[in-house]
This record gives C-alpha cells, sequence and structure tokens, in this order.
C-alpha cells in the first residue's frame, strides 16, 4: 500500500471516529431529554461535582485504584490475544484470600501484614486466572467462558463464606466479616479518601509499558500479540505466555480486591466490587490494550462512574444512565475501528 | 516429442458446442497470476485436469463455479455467453462443484444437509421426502449414504458421497469434483470412480481434477494439462502416453544456469541433524517411520507434490510437530524432546514460504524481528534489556555481508514487498550463522532476481558448512541447488537421486506415483 493511500485511509477512520463521536453524544442527549431533564445541566453537573471539587476529585482518584488493576488484568493477557472476561470473579478471589491472610494473623506487625496480604491477594486472583489460562493452553476451554463461569464462582463462594463460617457474629443482619485489625489498613494520604494503592497501580501501568518496550520478553509478548503462529516459529513458547499471562492478569485483579478490602471496606462482604472487573474489561478495550492509553481511559470511566451517583441525586436520573453512556462509549470504539468485512 | 495430439488443441473435439467452455480465463491474486490466459472445453465424459499442485487447476474451476470472478475471459454455456458471479448463479445455471475440502455443516444430519442446497426447498420441511429422494439418487449411482446421521460422525469417503448427492440433488447438470481422491483411502477410489463412469453415462459432462497421472488413465475420457496457470494442452486419453504428460506437467525443462557445485562441497562434513525412524504427530500427514540425515555443507533437496509430509518433514525437524517415535538428533546430540527455542538456540535456522505471513511480525520492525530471532544473542541483563545497537551492529556487518541492502532497519516488516521480506527472513536466518538451515518453498511465487538472491544465499550458506533442508517444488531448482535429491510422495520418502544424473522428468514420474 502506498504511503498517500494509508493517509487516507487514516484520515477516514479519524472522519468515521468523529462522526460515530457524535452520535453518540446525540443518543446520549435524546436519552436524557427522554427523561424531561436539561443534557446541559446534566453535563455541567457531571463536570463541577467531580472534577471541580475537592471531594468529588477524592472519589474519583479512590474509583481509579480498582479499575486501574481491573483494566491491567484485562490488558496483560490481551496482548498475547486471550480475552479476560473474569477481572470481577479474580477480583473477589483476591480479597477473599486476602481476607483470609488477616483474619488468621491479625496480630503481625504493619510492615509484614500489608505485603502479606498483597502477596495473598495475587496469589488468590492468579491461581483462579491461570486455571483459565491453563484450559485455554491445553486446549480443553476457551479463556472467554471459563473466565465468565469462574465469576460466578468467585462471588458465590465469597458469599458462601460470609453468610457461614466467616460471618461476624456481632453485626448480625449483615453478611460480612470482622474487621480486620489495623494493621491490615492501607494508609492514604494526608486526611483523604486517597489510599497509597493507586501509587502502586499507576505504577503497574508504567511497568507494564517499560516491560512490553524494552524487555527480550516484551518483544515475545508483542510478537505473539502480531502473530502467535509467526511467534511460534521464532521460538516463543506460545502456550507458555498465555498461562503466564492470565495470571498475571488475575494476580493484578487480586491486588485490587486485597486494595478494596484494606484500604476502603475493612471487611470482606459481597459487595467488595460493584462490576470494577467488568468497568475495567471495558477501560481495556477501550484504550486497546495500551498502557499509555489505559491511565487516561481510567479516569475518564471513573468520572462517568463517580457521576452517575450525583445525576441520581440532583437531576433524579436513574444511576444507571453513566452505564448507557459506557456503553456507547464501547460502541463508538468499536464501530470506529477499520473493520474487515465478512467474506 | 511426438506430443502432436497435445499441442494441437482441441484437434478430436466433437464439432457441436460444448456444455461449457471458457475462453481466455485469467485471474490474479495481487502480484500471483494464477489462471493465465486459459481456455477450457467441458464436453460430454470425464475431462481430467491434470497439473501440479499450483498449477492453477483448482483456482480455474472455482472461477467457473463463481467462486472466484475471473480478471478478464469469457464463459459460455451451450454456446451463450453467461456472466457467473455468484457459486448461487452457477448452481442456477446447473453447475455443481465438489469442493476438495467439503462444505457439509457437521452438526445438521445428511438429510438436512442436502436440504440446504435444494433450490426448490419448502418452507416447511419434509424430511421423509427428502430422505426418499436421496435414497433414489443414491441407489442410482452407487452412492451408499443413509439420511439419517448426523455429517460430523460420518467417515470422509461418506461425507464427500454426500457432498456428491447435495450437488446432484440440487439440479446439477455440469460436474466438477475438485482433486477429489486426495481424501479418499485408496481401496475408496475405485468406488469414486464407477459412481463418475455412472454419471458420465447418465450424460453428465465431468470436470475431474488430479495430480496422479494412474487416475487420469484410469477413469478419463479426455485430459487438459495446465502448467504454471496456463493450460499447456488438451487430447483424448487414447492420444497421449504417460510420458508425454508428464514432459507436459514439469515441462521437462533441462536445468539451466546451474551454479557450479564447487568440488570441495562433496565432501560433506559430520551429520548435523538425523532422523532415526521417526513418526511425528499432528494435523496434516504425519511422518511414518522416516529416516533422514543432513550433513554439514550440502543442500538436500526435498521433491513432491504438496501435501505429502514436506511441512510435516520439515516442522519434525524443527521441533513444530511432536516426536512420537523415533529419535531427532540435532549436531550429534539427542534432541527428540526439545522445543523449538532451544532447537533454535542450538543453531537451526527455518524459512518458510511467504516469511511475511509465517515467520515474521509485520508489525514489528525489521530490527526488532532480528532480536525476536536471536533473543539470547541479543538479550542483556538476563532479558531486562535488548541490545538494540548489537542488532544494528549486526545489520551493518552481517547482513551488508550477505548482500542484503535495504534502506532502514527501522522500517515495519509489513512494509517490505514480499520478496524484500523473504531475502530478509532468509538472511535474517543466515545472520544467525546456523548449523542446520531449513527451508519450506522459499522462492514460491517470487520473481525472478529475488529467486536468484535466495538461492545465492543458500548457496553462501552451504559453502559456510551449513546443512541445508530445500524443499521445493520447483525441480529446476532442486536439480540446481541440491547436492542430493529426495523424492517424498505419502510422508515417506521413495527415491533419493544424484541432481546430475537426473532430470525434472525422472522427478516428476517418482513424484506422480507413475507406474513403470
Amino acid at each position: 500500500m502506498t504511503a498517500l493511500a494509508a493517509s487516507w485511509q487514516r484520515r477516514g477512520s479519524y472522519a468515521r471516529w468523529f462522526g460515530w463521536a457524535l452520535l453518540g453524544v446525540l443518543a446520549y442527549t435524546v436519552l436524557i431529554l427522554i427523561y424531561g431533564k436539561s443534557p446541559l445541566h446534566a453535563f455541567h453537573e457531571i463536570w463541577s461535582s467531580t472534577l471541580s471539587s475537592k471531594y468529588g476529585l477524592q472519589d474519583v482518584l479512590v474509583r481509579m485504584t480498582p479499575l486501574l488493576f481491573a483494566a491491567m488484568a484485562v490488558a496483560v493477557p490481551a496482548r498475547v490475544g486471550q480475552v479476560n472476561v473474569g477481572g470481577e470473579g479474580q477480583i473477589f478471589a483476591g480479597g477473599l484470600t486476602a481476607a483470609w491472610l488477616v483474619l488468621t494473623f491479625a496480630s503481625w506487625p504493619s510492615w509484614v501484614l500489608l505485603p502479606a496480604m498483597a502477596v495473598a491477594g495475587m496469589v488468590g486472583g492468579g491461581l483462579w486466572a491461570g486455571i483459565a489460562g491453563l484450559l485455554k493452553a491445553r486446549g480443553w476451554l476457551s479463556e472467554v467462558f471459563s473466565t465468565v463461569l469462574m465469576n460466578y464462582i468467585a462471588i458465590l463462594a465469597v458469599s458462601a463464606l460470609v453468610f457461614g463460617p466467616w460471618r461476624d457474629p456481632t453485626s448480625s443482619n449483615y453478611p460480612q466479616t470482622r474487621e480486620i485489625a489495623h494493621a491490615g489498613r492501607l494508609p492514604h494520604f494526608g486526611g483523604s479518601r486517597v489510599d497509597v494503592s493507586i501509587v502502586l497501580a499507576l505504577a503497574v501501568v508504567a511497568g507494564f509499558d517499560w516491560f512490553l518496550r524494552r524487555t527480550r520478553w516484551g518483544l515475545e509478548i508483542r510478537a505473539i500479540g502480531g502473530n502467535p503462529y509467526a511467534a511460534g516459529r521464532n521460538g516463543v513458547p506460545v502456550s507458555r505466555y498465555v498461562i503466564v499471562s492470565m495470571a498475571v492478569g488475575g494476580a493484578l485483579a487480586g491486588l485490587a480486591g486485597m486494595a478494596q478490602l484494606s484500604a476502603l471496606q475493612f471487611r470482606l462482604n459481597p459487595g467488595l466490587s460493584p462490576g470494577f472487573g467488568y468497568i475495567g474489561f471495558l477501560v481495556s478495550w477501550l484504550a486497546g490494550h495500551n498502557p499509555r492509553l489505559i491511565v487516561p481511559m481510567t479516569f475518564l470511566l471513573a468520572v462517568l462512574a463517580s457521576s452517575g451517583d450525583i445525576l441520581q441525586i440532583t437531576q433524579g436520573l436513574p444511576s444507571a444512565i453513566v452505564n448507557v453512556l459506557s456503553a456507547i462509549l464501547m460502541l463508538i470504539v468499536l464501530l470506529g475501528r477499520t473493520r474487515t468485512r465478512p467474506a | 516429442m511426438s506430443a502432436l495430439a497435445l499441442t494441437e488443441r482441441r484437434a478430436d473435439l466433437p464439432a457441436q458446442t460444448p456444455p461449457l467452455a471458457a475462453r481466455g480465463i485469467v485471474k490474479r491474486f495481487g502480484e500471483i497470476v494464477a489462471v493465465d490466459h486459459a481456455d477450457l472445453d467441458v464436453g460430454p465424459g470425464i475431462h481430467a485436469l491434470l497439473g501440479e499442485n499450483g498449477a492453477g487447476k483448482s483456482t480455474l474451476v472455482k472461477t467457473l463455479y463463481g467462486y472466484y470472478r475471473p480478471d478478464e475471459g469469457e464463459l459460455f454455456l451451450d454456446g451463450k455467453r453467461v456472466e457467473i458471479k455468484s457459486p448461487a448463479d452457477a448452481r442456477r445455471l446447473g453447475i455443481g462443484l465438489v469442493f476438495q475440502q467439503f462444505t457439509l455443516i457437521p452438526a445438521l444430519t445428511v438429510a438436512e444437509n442436502v436440504a440446504l442446497f435444494l433450490p426448490d426447498l419448502r418452507v416447511v420441511l419434509r424430511p421423509d421426502d427428502i430422505a426418499e429422494r436421496i435414497r433414489e439418487t443414491a441407489v442410482r449411482y452407487g452412492l451408499a449414504v443413509d439420511p439419517a446421521p448426523r455429517v460430523g460422525t460420518l467417515s470422509s469417503p461418506e461425507q464427500q458421497r454426500v457432498e456428491i448427492l447435495r450437488v446432484l440433488l440440487a439440479g446439477a447438470r455440469i460436474l466438477i469434483f475438485d482433486e477429489p481422491t486426495s481424501v479418499l483411502p485408496a481401496q475408496e477410489i475405485d468406488a469414486l470412480f464407477d459412481v463418475l463412469r455412472k454419471l458420465r453415462d447418465d450424460g453428465y459432462p465431468i470436470v475431474f481434477i488430479t495430480h496422479k497421472l494412474p487416475e487420469v488413465f484410469a477413469v478419463a475420457d479426455m485430459v487438459t494439462v495446465m502448467r504454471r496457470g496456463a493450460v499447456v494442452g488438451t487430447a483424448p486419453i487414447g492420444a497421449v502416453t504417460e510420458d508425454e504428460l508428464v514432459e507436459r506437467m514439469f515441462g521437462g525443462v533441462a536445468p539451466h544456469g546451474a551454479p557450479a557445485r564447487p568440488a570441495a562441497a562433496r565432501e560433506t562434513g559430520p551429520p548435523v541433524m538425523e532422523l532415526r525412524a521417526v513418526t511425528s504427530s499432528g494435523q496434516g500427514r504425519p511422518l511414518v517411520d522416516l529416516d533422514l540425515a543432513i550433513r554439514a555443507g550440502e543442500i538436500v533437496g526435498v521433491a513432491g507434490v504438496a501435501g505429502n509430509g514436506q511441512q510435516e518433514l520439515c516442522d519434525t525437524v524443527v521441533g513444530l510437530a511432536r516426536i512420537r517415535k523415533g529419535e531427532r538428533l540435532l549436531f550429534g546430540r539427542d534432541a527428540s524432546r526439545w522445543s523449538v527455542r532451544r532447537i533454535r538456540d542450538a543453531g537451526v535456522g527455518f524459512v518458510p514460504e511467504s516469511a511475511l505471513g509465517q515467520e515474521l511480525i509485520w508489525n514489528m520492525t525489521l530490527e526488532e524481528n532480528i532480536a525476536l530471532g536471536s533473543p539470547r544473542r541479543f538479550s542483556r541483563r538476563k532479558g531486562l534489556a535488548l541490545d538494540w545497537s548489537g542488532v544494528r551492529a549486526s545489520w551493518r556487518s552481517d547482513f551488508a555481508e550477505l548482500g542484503l541492502n535495504l534502506p532502514d532497519p527501522r522500517q515495519r516488516a509489513g512494509t517490505l514487498s514480499g520478496g524484500n521480506a523473504q531475502r530478509f527472513a532468509v538472511a535474517r536466518e543466515l545472520a544467525r550463522r546456523p548449523g542446520l538451515l531449513v527451508t519450506l518453498y522459499p522462492t514460491r511465487g517470487l520473481d525472478v532476481p529475488t529467486t536468484a538472491a535466495v538461492h545465492e544465499l543458500l548457496l553462501q550458506a552451504r559453502d559456510r558448512g551449513c546443512g541445508v533442508l530445500l524443499v521445493s517444488q520447483d525441480l529446476n531448482e532442486l536439480v540446481a541447488l541440491s547436492d542430493r535429491i529426495l523424492v517424498m510422495r505419502d510422508a515417506r520418502v521413495v527415491a533419493e537421486l544424484d541432481p546430475d544424473a537426473a532430470d525434472a522428468y525422472e522427478i516428476g514420474a517418482l513424484m506422480t506415483g507413475r507406474t513403470g
């Protein structure tokens, strides 16, 4: 293909992106109008309640942490062609193992307990996703199905524990564990709601970016992403990468579960994650699994998620309306991609 | 050569208009001309279309069936010009194609698969009706098929019978069979020929594609030979001999411009690679009890019609296919269980046909592709960093030495032309200084200068003491480059020849299993 043709194609694809984005905003506007509200007010509310207030900004940052981990849980396996739909379940699996550790070894000092909880969360999420990776690498079961189904198992396992053996006897009405020891709680910045796990999350994203670009294994991962068949011919052990990348993705999701428990909720309960795994999936696909785009995309979706509650309170709109906006965003990205027509 | 009947096209054809005729068909795929101004008359009787793999037979009949749109040329049905834009058009006009790979839906029953194809299918299906029609036609032509079971549970000969049945029931009056014997075990082939004869006797014109000479003489009334996309002759079966057909298929050209083999190269070293009674696993045609040795400083050529185990041979040597029985030795060490990575690290290089799709990563730069090929050589700090200046140094020295002068190592592999990509792929492997180079159709589809450049690289490698396994379909290439030629048929080595003594005609005869 000549450079000119390529540039025309690129221009065409930008135009298509722009067109679809415009259409998406229009659709959202119409939806708000149907509810009899002013779209301008709604957009203004989103802005003023999240980005232009201190509390709002903190809320956005707090939501970003699990989303960053969950997005990386999708992005890492996606670079070797694996579709990890199991971030949600892996968050619960990591939360479960971290909770077990902190409830069992509550007397450990903080500097041992916190890293141990992080490791436990990574092991829980990593094993959970590693199973799916192994099934895939052996050619037994697509990771799409196994990860989706294992979501239910992980969430129900947490429920079973907190309704049963792990239930806090003092909070009789709520299915939840006892509060975790203070030594097992992540420190926060100043008096804010933002905890240190966001630093770890950002470091993971930056580290993966460096890893992909600079290391030998990053080169091999990019080769598999480019053409797994050719990569295999170059001696890259493709199925090993499939298993390991799934396990690493799961471990990162497990860290999100650990951080939710340790920094915010202090108790394990069935509400550990209100769908962070699924929104993370959306983020990763919106970002094209590119670490450098994952941070801004996470920020955008955290703003949307945060504004859902605000819109409900101030505008009387159902909070789920931001999910519609997220879904529209996803559609725009999918439609804006250069398509190959089915033959 | 006395192949007058072959050269005078259509000399013995009946004077009346053939039911189906193609004139001047041209079909290109990118730069490759798959069918080159081909004419074909399909008259009454069984018409064999003979040629090597890649000669354009399948492509030609697929244009008759509307599966491909020809770039040039015309089709005539009963003397009237027709436009066939899709398989649906072809079926409406009464042309039926039995594909080489079956197009049945495994989860549906035989009757349902047939029903899908019926032009007069009712909105509400009447299974008994369809089953009855299947039985009727099946009995008539000896196509033993039960309408009830799911297609997925049937053997390949049974599935083929279903394919034939549904083409017949769909109302085809001209039948095309694309290599029908390739999916059949030997004992089923005669049964298929009986079916073909019964169909012929009922007045169906039949086109029968094959690359096997004995089949042509067993069943065909007419034969048309294709070579490199062009029709090179048509004749009634009675008017040609096997020798003449082999001559036509392979061109029978004497080796030309053979780069002189230095005498020193003949005194080859110890074996760099040995397969001992190897049985491989995997799809395709696994090797059975195959023995092969390649010595340092020799080129071992492998000839064979595609699909006779050459791909599996290469996959087995480089570790992509597992060894179930037997041993693989590399450089004197038992390497039967080694991974692809370990085999490459030990000094084995591999160049497939169209490396751009099979070995190079198109969206990575040339530098990155070089590093990917030798990760151990270019790793620094245990892999935490890559030695890009080392890659560039290798680019400046090794690649330049190999005569590869591409402008920019930072361009993406996908921006190279097919020929340059292939040259780059060969150079990339040779820059690793392998002790063994495995190449599978390395020059297929390349133009003449690029082919010469690749040949030059292979000879350089051999002169440096590298053992080379060269699988090719170009017999001239094999004769010109090889120190020994092996012929593969049915996943076995059936002959070993001295290239100085062998000619393309003899090799072709061995490849096709010509009797005598």
